[in-house]
C-alpha cells in the first residue's frame, strides 16, 4: 500500500511555515526574541516528537519528516528551524538511542509534547572544535555525580529544561574520560549565564550554562560512563543533517524571494529577470541548491536506515549545504542591489543567518576533517 | 452523533493556468487541494466531535487521485474515509453527483451531513442542497457558525447584509462558508496514523442508484463552451489640478457604483 505520510507532512509543514512562521521572521530577528508563540503552535501539532515512537508519546514518524520540517521552517525563518533541530537531533535523538527504558519513559513524553524543550551542551570556552579539551567535571559520589564547570554557545538555553551535558569523569592514558548526563534545569546549582548577541539566527537563544555543584543522579547518566565523547560525536552526526536542512531551507528561501524580486524590479526599462546575468546566476544557484538537497536526502536516508556511511554523508551534506547557503544568500543580496542590503528585504537576514551553518555543530573545516579522515583511513 | 462531511478535490486556483487554445483549465501539474468551503465543513465536524462527541466520516467522489484529499481529512482527525469511484460515475454533473453521494450517505447513515457552500472550480453551490433533497432532510445553507445544543443544531446563516440564526433537528444537511472557520493543520501523529487506515472504495455495485440517473446519461447539464473573463484596461490620462483631479476620481467611482 502506498504511504501518504511524508507527502501529507510536507504539505502541512509548508502550509504552517508560510502561514505561521513567515509573518514573524523579521520581527523576531529585529527584537532578538525567542518565537515562543510559534513553538507552542508547533508543539500542539506534535512537531517536537516527530521521530519519537508513539509508546513514548511521540508521533511515530520518521527522520525524513523531521528533516523536511527543519527545511521548510528555515525557508522562512532559520531561527525557528534551529529550535526544532537542536531539540530533536541533540536531545531527543540521543535519549532515544542511548537512554534506558526509565530515561525514555521519564523524558520523551514531555519532550515530544513540547512541554519541555531540549538542548545539548558540549562546547566550552576552551573546547570548541577541540571538543576533547573539556573542563567541566563530574565527580562520582555515592549514587550521584557532582557537576562543576560551564558551557557556552548553547542553543535553546534558558527555554530548554532538559540538557544533554558532556563532562569529564576521569583521566585516560591519552586525554580524558567523558560521560554524557541528562541534566534538568530545575536541578539546584544549574543556571543560565550570559546571552550571546549574534549576527544571525537572532531569535534563537544562545547562552552560557553554569554548573555549581549540581547533583546529578546516576540514573541520569546517558549511555555508559566513559561513552560521553562517542555519544557526542554520534549525536552531532545526526545534528549535522538538521543543520544541513536548515542551510538548504535558507538557500531555498533566499532564491524564492530573489526570483520574485527580479521579476518585479525594473532597470533600463526591463525587469532584472530579463538580463542574462540574472538568469545565469539564478540557474547556478538553483543547481547548487538541487545538489545540496540531494546530499541532504542521502544523509537523511543513512540516518533513517542506520547506514555505516552516516558520518561522512552527514558531513558532506552539512559542508555543501552550508557553503551553498552562504553563496546563494550572498548572491541573492547582490541581485537585490542596494535594497538587498536593507532590512526591508528578507535576503539581508538570510545572509546573516546562513553564516552560522558554516560554523555550528562542526565548522566546515571539521566536516572536511571528517570526510578526509574517512577517505584516508581506507 | 454521526457526521458525514462531503469534500471535493479541486485544483488550487491560486496557481491555476488556462490553456489559451482550448480555454479550459490546465490540470496537469496544478496541485490539488481540498475545496476551501469543504475543509471548513470538516473543521465544523471536528469541532462538534471535540465539543460533544461525534463520529466523523468523510466522503468524496472522484478518481483514485482523490484519495489524497481523504487522507488529508483523516490526518486532520476524521475517523473514516470513503471514495466513491466507478467508471459509471464519470461525466456526472451536479445532479448526477448528488444522486450518487446521497445514495452513499443513505448506505452509511448520518445524523448530520456537512458540505462546503460551493467548490472553487465549478462555483455552482448545487451539490449540497441537491443531496438534502434526495435524502429528504432539512437543509441550512451558508452557515458561518454551527453548534449542537440540546439535541439539535443551532446554525448561524450569513447573508450579505444580515445574519439568521435557526434551530434545526437532525437529520439535516448544512453547507458551510470557508470564511467562518479556519481549518486546523494536520496533526503529525494523525498524519502517521492515517497510513494504517483504509480508504474504503464505494462503487456502483455498492449503492442503490438507477444507472439512467448517473454519469453522462443522468446529467441534464450540457457545457456548450467555457470562456475566461477578459478585463479591458482603459487608461485615460488627465492633467488637472489637485481639486479637479479629486472630483474626477470621486465622480468616476460613483459612476461605476464603487462608492
Amino acid at each position: 500500500m502506498a504511504e501518504f505520510k511524508n507527502k501529507l507532512f510536507e504539505q502541512m509543514v509548508k502550509d504552517f511555515a508560510e502561514t505561521e512562521v513567515k509573518p514573524l521572521a523579521q520581527e523576531i530577528d529585529e527584537q532578538e526574541r525567542f518565537p515562543m508563540e510559534t513553538v507552542q503552535k508547533m508543539a500542539k501539532l506534535g512537531m517536537f516528537g516527530i521521530i519519537v515512537p508513539t509508546q513514548y508519546g511521540g508521533a511515530g514518524g520518521n527522520y525524513p519528516m523531521y528533516i523536511n520540517a527543519v527545511e521548510e521552517l528555515s525557508k522562512h525563518c532559520a531561527t525557528t528551524g534551529v529550535v526544532l533541530s537542536a531539540h530533536t537531533s541533540l536531545c531527543v535523538a540521543p535519549i532515544l538511542e542511548y537512554g534506558t527504558e526509565e530515561q525514555k519513559a521519564k523524558y520523551l513524553p514531555k519532550l515530544s509534547s513540547g512541554e519541555k524543550i531540549g538542548a545539548f551542551a558540549l562546547t566550552e570556552p576552551n573546547a570548541g572544535t577541540d571538543a576533547g579539551n573539556q573542563q567541566t567535571v563530574a565527580v562520582e559520589c555515592d549514587d550521584h555525580y557532582v557537576l562543576n564547570g560551564s558551557k557556552i554557545f548553547i542553543t535553546n538555553a534558558g527555554y530548554a529544561s532538559v540538557y544533554i551535558v558532556i563532562a569529564v569523569t576521569g583521566k585516560l592514558p591519552k586525554g580524558v574520560e567523558m560521560t554524557a548526563f541528562i541534566v534538568d534545569s530545575e536541578m539546584p546549582g544549574f543556571s543560565v549565564g550570559k546571552k550571546e548577541k549574534k549576527m544571525g539566527i537572532r531569535g534563537s537563544s544562545t547562552c552560557e550554562l553554569v554548573f555549581e555543584n549540581v547533583v546529578v543522579p546516576k540514573a541520569n547518566v546517558l549511555g555508559k560512563r566513559g561513552d560521553g565523547f562517542k555519544i557526542a560525536m554520534k549525536t552531532l552526526d545526526g545534528g549535522r543533517i538538521g543543520i544541513a536542512a536548515q542551510a538548504l531551507g535558507i538557500a531555498e528561501g533566499a532564491l524564492d524571494a530573489t526570483i520574485q524580486y527580479v521579476k518585479s524590479r525594473k532597470q533600463f526599462g526591463k525587469p532584472l529577470s530579463a538580463f542574462q546575468n540574472t538568469q545565469f546566476v539564478l540557474a547556478d544557484l538553483a543547481t547548487k541548491i538541487a545538489a545540496a538537497k540531494g546530499l541532504v536526502g542521502v544523509a537523511t536516508n543513512a540516518k533513517q536506515n542506520k547506514l555505516p556511511t552516516l558520518s561522512v554523508n552527514a558531513a558532506q551534506a552539512k559542508l555543501f549545504a552550508a557553503e551553498t547557503a552562504m553563496e546563494v544568500t550572498t548572491k541573492c543580496v547582490q541581485l537585490h542591489g542596494g535594497y538587498g542590503y536593507t532590512r526591508e528585504y528578507p535576503v539581508e537576514r538570510m545572509m546573516r543567518d546562513a553564516k552560522i551553518t558554516e560554523i555550528y555543530e562542526g565548522t566546515s573545516e571539521v566536516q572536511r576533517m571528517v570526510i578526509s579522515g574517512a577517505l584516508l583511513r581506507k | 452523533m454521526k457526521i458525514i462531511v462531503c469534500i471535493k478535490q479541486v485544483p488550487n486556483t491560486t496557481e491555476i493556468k488556462i490553456d489559451p487554445v482550448t480555454n479550459t483549465l490546465k490540470r496537469d501539474g496544478v496541485p490539488s487541494i481540498i475545496n476551501p468551503d469543504d475543509k471548513a465543513a470538516l473543521e465544523v465536524a471536528l469541532q462538534l466531535k471535540e465539543n460533544c462527541g461525534a463520529h466523523v466520516d468523510v466522503v468524496t467522489m472522484g478518481p483514485q487521485q482523490a484519495e489524497v484529499a481523504l487522507r488529508e481529512a483523516l490526518a486532520m482527525g476524521a475517523d473514516n474515509a470513503y471514495l466513491l469511484t466507478d467508471r459509471a460515475f464519470a461525466g456526472s454533473d451536479t445532479l448526477a453527483t448528488s444522486t450518487i453521494i446521497a445514495s452513499a450517505i443513505k448506505k452509511l447513515g448520518a445524523d448530520v451531513v456537512l458540505c462546503g457552500r460551493q467548490a472553487i472550480d465549478g462555483d455552482t453551490a448545487q451539490v449540497g442542497p441537491q443531496i438534502a433533497e434526495h435524502l429528504d432532510i432539512p437543509q441550512v445553507t451558508y452557515a458561518s457558525q454551527v453548534d449542537y445544543v440540546d439535541g439539535a443544531l443551532v446554525v448561524k446563516r450569513q447573508f450579505e447584509d444580515r445574519y439568521q440564526t435557526l434551530r434545526v433537528a437532525t437529520p439535516c444537511l448544512v453547507t458551510v462558508l470557508s470564511s467562518a472557520y479556519k481549518p486546523r493543520y494536520m496533526n503529525v501523529a494523525d498524519i502517521v496514523a492515517q497510513d494504517q487506515k483504509q480508504v474504503e472504495a464505494i462503487t456502483f455495485n455498492d449503492v442503490v442508484v438507477n444507472p439512467e440517473d448517473i454519469g453522462l446519461k443522468g446529467s441534464p447539464t450540457k457545457v456548450k463552451s467555457t470562456a475566461t473573463k477578459q478585463f479591458d484596461k482603459q487608461i485615460a490620462t488627465y492633467e488637472l489640478g489637485a481639486e479637479e483631479a479629486a472630483k474626477l476620481i470621486v465622480d468616476t467611482l460613483k459612476q461605476k457604483h464603487l462608492i
